[in-house]
């Protein structure tokens, strides 16, 4: 699986790369770039990323996902470049036979991706200007 | 050994690699220290700041060796 791309994420896709006759339960999350409140309207927000590391990151944490929760199935894609407001950035789909594994699974990733994966967001305001974001979960242990 | 610089890091550094040398006993902050000490808009980088060798995040303390790549990453926001 590659875990980064550069065009919008297919939701049909993740959801078919996840389903199976044996799931009972879908969950999806999808991280969207948002207009504000702070600081004025924002209209794009730029990823990039330490792209190999990225990906063998994203491997690992949905590899740990599996060994937590082996009955789940996993979708994991983070966009590259420049998003629009209301574009999702990161898509995740996880199937399991029963909910309860699928939100506990889905959950574990996404908040994994925030502190661990390299990737970086530049804001785009309307008034022109640009500034480097970072999450409030960033990894404070290494 | 190799450095690597991203996002903001590279722009303050206005690089995104460079090679330093460093004695075979050396750590990640040995490598951090140097970096800070030589390179123009380096002494702007924290001075722990997260750092991945060979594509692994890694403590400070952690021992490197000749051809070891080292990344400097700056605060994460995927997601």
């Amino acid at each position: 699986m590659t875990f980064l791309v550069r065009d919008v994420i297919d939701v049909a896709e993740l959801l078919d790369a996840v389903g199976g006759h044996g799931k009972g339960g879908t969950v999806m999350f999808f991280g969207t770039v948002r207009a504000g409140p702070e600081d004025g309207p924002v209209v794009a927000i730029e990823y990039s990323a330490y792209d190999e590391m990225a990906e063998r990151e994203c491997a690992r944490i949905v590899g740990e996902a599996l060994d937590r929760w082996p009955e789940t199935t996993v979708a994991l894609k983070n966009r590259m470049g420049r998003v629009p407001v209301g574009e999702a950035s990161v898509g995740i789909a996880v199937a399991a036979p029963h909910r309860s594994e699928a939100f506990d699974a889905c959950r574990y990733i996404i908040d994994e991706v925030k502190k661990r994966v390299p990737i970086w967001k530049r804001e785009f305001l309307s008034d022109g200007g640009e500034r480097w974001l970072e999450n409030k979960e960033t990894a404070s242990e290494y | 050994m190799r450095c690597l610089f991203f996002a903001r890091y590279a722009e303050l550094l206005d690089t995104e690699s460079l090679e330093i040398v460093l004695p075979s006993d050396a750590t990640v902050a040995d490598a951090i220290g140097r970096v800070r000490a030589s390179v123009p808009g380096a002494d702007q980088l924290p001075e722990q700041p997260m750092v991945a060798r060979n594509q692994e995040h890694v403590r400070i303390d952690t021992s490197l060796s000749d051809g070891d790549e080292l990344a400097f990453l700056p605060p994460l926001a995927g997601g």
